[in-house]
């Protein structure tokens, strides 16, 4: 146990006087042999044009399934060596989704550190349809509005019972989207539109469904309950407390930040500096 | 930096419904562009080329919007295409490693035929020979999934390349068949399914609707290159 301490001792002050290396300060020759990410060069501008470049197209692609991308997987496949370069290519990157693609990359899990990618601009209902519309949107939308009217939190037997009402069984193969239970399950949670809580102390076990960190940002309340509203032909105002939600719903994160979860880092996406000393 | 003209709102909303769907035709892409301009409230709005331009010459530079020519309609569209020549990436993120071995296999057998179109006897043939061996119904089953994700065409048991495909991976096919993909001698993109002079000595290929357009009204057609008769039948121009 003394071992670990000493090697963790060590650990310590090798790191501090790293920290003293790199604050330029007048150092003896001992600091001069730490070899550290800080001591090689500087991204020329163009390399990091370069590489948030080839970032953004990365991005792009994981987005089109709407799964989350892991930074880990960023640096492993697409940065690589240029590491130390991170915070100014995410910059770049950050910056270029926004000016040419109206997109803001934001980070909905500081834990993990998961970025997904937000559309900016307000959806345009008299809009020429191009292409089809995708089916999978209508049945989420469906599900988020229940959860919602129901504040929140709602038992999945509720749900399946909600589908089957519109003809999609959760229990059968369905014609247009195979298994139901497994696009609400696994595919919408993967997204992060929903998410699937084990309920403690049930048994057999069940699960409670909420909205995911991802239908928190892009779905608005408000055009939820309009929808709502319409289909019971009633105002939408007789809701008090889901009125008050969606009136108090903020849909504009800021670039890479985060919003209506723990807001740790103050919309940088980088580690605080208390995480940095561990 | 400098990267043309500024980008506004009009142009993101324009590339944002472009990207979801892939592929427009012109007089949608048009529509849509007015739509744009009408939303964002732009008050002069530029000309469509322009517009284009502008996205183009802000998109990072694995990206463009390109221009292409539906093979049957001659209606010409466009796409938002990846410029990497050495894979197909859009496709790359849908299907799995050996589900894009089979569709380059359908590229071979399309680039290879002179109809520009692949039988599916051919395609099936092959999938039984891959190392990972496939039932017939689950290579017909992933043909269907290229046809309904507009990569590939099917008419009567023959599958083509979508003009999604072909705007996608124009650099790419240009690249790899090299040698083996033709020119249509009047608009100079590449051709896969067309008439074919018969002169031996010829053989330059022409789209069916470059066809239409460039014999229209002439008594005697002739082939451009070699001069000899042209040997088929001279559709008539579609209606745009």
């Amino acid at each position: 146990m003394s071992q670990k301490k000493r090697l963790a001792n060590t650990q310590m002050s090798s790191q501090r006087k790293r920290l003293a290396g790199m604050s330029g300060s007048v150092g003896n020759e001992e600091e001069l042999t730490f070899t550290q990410p800080s001591t090689l060069p500087e991204l020329s501008g163009k390399q990091i044009e370069q590489k948030s470049d080839e970032v953004v197209q990365y991005i792009l692609m994981k987005d089109q399934k709407k799964i989350p991308i892991r930074r880990a997987d960023l640096v492993k496949h697409v940065i690589k060596e240029y590491r130390n370069g991170y915070p100014a290519i995410m910059k770049r990157v950050a910056h270029t989704f926004e000016q040419v693609f109206g997109l803001t990359l934001v980070n909905i899990d500081p834990k993990n550190q998961m970025y997904i990618l937000l559309k900016k601009l307000e959806e345009d209902v008299e809009c020429p349809t191009l292409g089809k519309a995708n089916p999978k949107t209508g049945v989420l939308f469906v599900i988020l509005s229940v959860i919602f009217m129901k504040q929140g939190v709602v038992k999945e037997l509720l749900i399946w019972n909600v589908l089957e009402k519109l003809y999609l069984n959760s229990m059968t193969e369905h014609k247009e989207f195979g298994d139901i239970k497994k696009m609400v399950i696994d595919e919408f949670v993967r997204q992060r539109y929903l998410e699937y809580v084990r309920v403690p102390h049930t048994d057999p076990l069940e699960h409670n469904f909420l909205w995911g960190p991802r239908a928190k940002l892009e779905v608005s309340k408000a055009k939820i309950l309009q929808f709502v509203a319409e289909l019971h032909d009633r105002n939408p105002q007789s809701w008090k407390p889901q009125y008050k939600e969606a009136q108090n719903q903020s849909l504009v994160p800021t670039a890479l930040g985060v919003q209506e979860t723990a807001p740790s880092d103050h919309g940088s996406g980088r580690p605080t500096a208390r995480m940095a000393q561990r | 930096m400098s990267r043309g003209n500024q980008m506004d709102d009009s142009h993101r909303r324009f590339l944002q419904a472009l990207m979801r769907c892939g592929i427009v035709d012109e007089r949608s892409a048009k529509q849509l562009f007015q739509r744009c301009c009408t939303v964002h409230n732009i008050p002069t709005p530029p000309r469509f080329e322009d517009f284009i331009e502008t996205i183009n010459s802000n998109l990072p530079i694995f990206m463009k919007i390109r221009k292409g020519m539906c093979e049957d309609s001659g209606l010409q569209h466009y796409a938002l295409v990846n410029m990497v020549e050495t894979e197909v990436t859009r496709m790359a993120s849908d299907y799995t490693v050996h589900e894009l071995e089979v569709f380059r296999k359908v590229m071979d057998l399309v680039v290879q035929s002179e109809t520009g179109r692949a039988y599916s006897t051919d395609i099936l043939n092959f999938t039984s020979t891959l190392t990972k061996r496939t039932k017939t119904s689950e290579t017909e089953k992933l043909l269907n999934r290229f046809v309904r994700d507009n990569w590939l065409i099917e008419k009567r048991g023959e599958y083509c390349l979508s003009t999604r495909s072909i705007i996608e991976m124009a650099q790419y096919i240009r690249t790899m068949y090299q040698d083996q993909v033709k020119e249509c001698c009047i608009c100079h993109n590449i051709v896969f399914q067309g008439q074919i002079c018969e002169n031996p000595t010829c053989g330059i290929k022409i789209h069916l609707p470059c066809v239409a357009r460039f014999f229209r009204g002439k008594a005697e057609p002739r082939c451009p290159a070699c001069n000899d008769i042209w040997p088929h039948g001279i559709p008539e121009m579609g209606e745009p």
